[in-house]
């Protein structure tokens, strides 16, 4: 409660160069995913992954530099959380979607 | 001007229903009159409406609770009058489509507006004072979470006499709850009352896993926490991952009914199976937000009236944690006749079966913990055995339906009623029972009446066993679930001891009034001036009941597991000394404007169920504006002076005096 005049997240709030390399990696990023859809010069599946891996490069970079995820802050907590979270998201979409293709499969749906 | 609303929408012609809402009406006509002849109203206002103290919601949330009881209780006795009666071509009294509301309330009710509560409302009271802490993370929330409940409660009781609740079942499976299958308002009801209420425990879920994690007092780490907090932190954990689900669920079957989409709906490329899947991936982890907490009360309960440690602090966590991940991989289990095939049905069934076994750790934990302790058979440690040996019991039947070709013979039986009452009477109710018996002193400062308190348990364990056991046995004679009326009349004798079991449990619930009025007449009596009247082991015991809206003078040390126990075994003891200089006290401000937003939200709910357009603006601009006035209100907080706490704990210090 008296502490509420001070910073109680004890988080990083990021210095000039990790907001300039966050900034110069996400512009990046973008472009090659735009680049490799554009250009048209690839094969389907090469485009997908590379759209995909760059997007999920894309998520971490962000979250890490510049809403500052690290393993010090909070205890550890943010990160705990954060994984805890993906990994019970992965499990519900994870298994809806294989809990609905069996029942497509099986109900000769659509 | 009133949309779809007319007096036509009120339903004259039902006499039951015309009764119930006369009785209704005078009891509140009454309720309001006292209030008014007492000029209580400014104080409901300032000291219970607009609190913003954690103890003072916790106390409405299971006030609300106990009335909500009565008003399931009233359905469920209806149901098995119904069923006792409509035998071989019998009708009963209760024709199908009053039958089928009466059923779908029935469910909603007791797990949205008692259970949840119930459980929301021993985790306002208790967590704070178990972890040293003045109130929750955010107190504002809190006191809307609980508005927001409210209103989702009024809802589903205005249901009752204007218009009609829906017929689709408690959670009211597409495509029947599409447009095409219940044109009326009933499904509009459940959507509103749910959303409402949902977003109110999704905030409470937040706020209190916040306040866990950062509230705690000093020393006291995570492996320091009393159960209670542990199972608390873990609901809410579940709280916030499986909400969600839910009000994204019911957002998709609104803009069903209301846009003409088609996510659920049986053609144009809907999946209702979709909406089955959805709706049980929140709903299996939602039966573990009702039981852990309840979990976490039994440990406190047996712990301190056989004044030993917990058995397996460790392994009680690691149970308590390995059941909120698994909780998550099981929902299949309701819907094992979809169709999903032999792969995925072994793989959901031996992951259900799984669960049991933290479940087992549990049981033994509190067996050993009662093994060569000295147990005191209050009214809590009746609760809780009734609850071991009650629970089990639900749990072996559990198993049961987690094998898939069992499952497919007793899907939408009696069996799977029989089941699941086993469990959330003999889990939840029985916890939430025990845990009111059992902190009631710490919120008001007397105690209940044993005498009462075990009446009220002895009828409801009877009750239950007369009333459900007969299910079972059904359930093998081909009884299946939410019939109105049946053909058997061998089936007869069974419905009609099924029904006297649910009359013992309404002696038991009577109990439960009578336990309170005779407790508040004999308050002086029952009197604990010490704040600690079980020897109790945890921090929340430490200050006086009731506690100062602050809680704790200073805040407390915490150096091992029951540090307030450990503190009393001490040479010389725990001594509640006064202490010589005072601190402001930091506190939040009491604010209206969680109440009224809430009755924004009302207006809004309302109106979007009749279609009243003008009055869902009005509630959406209401809603709107009060909280830019909440954000933009800086006068949220003041310090209690010094002088003052000094002279709450020096009036507290001389009551302990002149009890000495």
């Amino acid at each position: 409660m008296s502490d509420i005049h001070t910073s109680h997240d004890g988080a990083s709030h990021g210095s000039y160069k990790s907001y300039t390399i966050g900034l110069v990696l996400s512009i990046v990023l973008t472009l090659i995913a735009f680049g490799v859809v554009m250009t048209g010069s690839f094969s389907l599946p090469v485009m997908m992954v590379t759209v995909v891996v760059t997007a999920v490069i894309q998520v971490l970079v962000q979250l890490i530099l510049f809403m500052h995820l690290n393993t010090k802050a909070e205890g550890g907590w943010n990160v705990i959380s954060f994984v805890f979270t993906i990994g019970i998201l992965t499990l519900i979409v994870g298994g809806s979607l294989w809990i609905m293709h069996n029942i497509h499969v099986n109900m000769m749906l659509g | 001007m009133f949309g779809k609303l007319s007096l036509d929408s009120i339903p004259y012609h039902e006499p039951i229903i015309m009764v119930t809402a006369a009785v209704i009406g005078i009891v509140g006509a009454l309720v309001v009159g006292l209030i008014t002849y007492y000029r209580k109203w400014g104080y409901l206002w300032t000291e219970w409406v607009t609190s913003i103290d954690h103890k003072k919601i916790g106390v409405m949330y299971f006030l609300v609770a106990l009335v909500m009881l009565i008003r399931g209780f009233a359905d469920a006795i209806m149901m098995r009058s119904q069923q006792a009666l409509a035998a071989g071509g019998a009708e009963g009294f209760l024709p199908p489509h009053h039958y089928d509301q009466i059923f779908t309330a029935h469910g909603v009710i007791m797990i949205f507006f008692v259970a949840m509560p119930m459980v929301i409302g021993l985790m306002n009271l208790v967590v704070p004072l178990q972890i040293g802490a003045r109130d929750v993370a955010f107190p504002f929330m809190n006191n809307l979470s609980f508005w927001l409940f409210a209103a989702g409660m009024i809802l589903v009781n205005v249901s009752l006499v204007v218009g009609e609740f829906a017929k689709t079942g408690w959670l009211a499976y597409a495509p029947l709850s599409e447009l095409q299958y219940s044109p009326d308002v009933g499904v509009d009801y459940w959507i509103w009352a749910l959303q409402l209420s949902g977003i109110g425990t999704t905030l409470t879920g937040i706020n209190f896993f916040v306040t866990i994690l950062k509230m705690r007092t000093q020393g006291m780490t995570l492996f320091r926490m009393p159960i209670f907090t542990w199972t608390a932190l873990c609901t809410n954990v579940l709280i916030i991952l499986s909400f969600p689900i839910l009000t994204a669920t019911i957002a998709m079957l609104t803009l069903d009914r209301y846009l003409g989409m088609h996510f659920f709906t049986n053609d144009m490329g809907g999946s209702q199976m979709m909406y089955v899947n959805l709706i049980w991936a929140w709903g299996h982890p939602e039966v573990y937000i009702l039981i852990l907490p309840a979990f976490g009360v039994f440990s406190e309960v047996i712990a301190t009236f056989t004044k030993k440690r917990l058995f397996g602090y460790k392994t009680m966590v690691w149970a308590t944690a390995a059941i909120t991940v698994l909780s998550f991989i099981v929902w299949l289990h309701h819907f094992f006749t979809m169709g999903a095939g032999a792969n995925v049905n072994a793989f959901f069934g031996i992951m259900t079966m799984i669960i049991a076994i933290p479940t087992g750790v549990k049981i033994f934990n509190w067996l050993f913990t009662m093994y060569r302790g000295r147990i005191q058979f209050t009214t809590p440690v009746l609760w809780t055995i009734g609850f071991i040996i009650t629970f089990t019991l639900g749990g072996m039947t559990g198993v049961m339906l987690a094998v898939p070709g069992a499952n497919f013979v007793l899907h939408n039986s009696l069996f799977v009623i029989a089941h699941f009452h086993n469990v959330i009477i003999g889990g939840v109710v029985f916890g939430m029972m025990a845990g009111f018996t059992y902190w009631f002193p710490k919120a008001f400062g007397f105690t209940l009446s044993e005498k009462w308190g075990k009446r009220s348990f002895w009828c409801w364990l009877v009750g239950f066993y007369l009333a459900f056991m007969p299910l079972y046995a059904l359930s093998f004679f081909g009884a299946m679930r939410r019939m109105q009326s049946y053909e058997q009349t061998e089936w007869q004798p069974l419905m009609i001891v099924a029904w006297f079991g649910a009359v013992v449990i309404a002696m038991g619930i009577a109990c439960i009034v009578i336990q309170l009025i005779v407790s508040i007449r004999d308050r002086e009596k029952n009197r604990d001036l010490t704040g600690d009247p079980w020897d109790g082991r945890t921090l929340e015991w430490s200050t006086s009941s009731p506690p100062p809206n602050y809680n704790f003078a200073y805040l407390p040390k915490v150096d091992s597991i029951d540090s307030y126990w450990e503190m009393k075994q001490q040479p010389g003891g725990f001594k509640r000394e006064l202490a010589t200089k005072f601190e402001d006290v930091h506190m939040p401000k009491n604010t209206a404007e969680g109440p009224i937003l809430s009755l924004f939200s009302l207006f809004f709910g309302f109106a979007l169920i009749w279609h009243i357009w003008w009055l869902v603006g009005l509630g959406a601009i209401g809603m709107f504006v009060t909280f830019m006035f909440r954000i933009f209100n800086k006068d949220t907080d003041y310090h209690v002076s010094a002088a003052e706490v000094e002279k709450t704990e020096r009036e507290y210090h001389k009551r302990l005096e002149m009890q000495a």
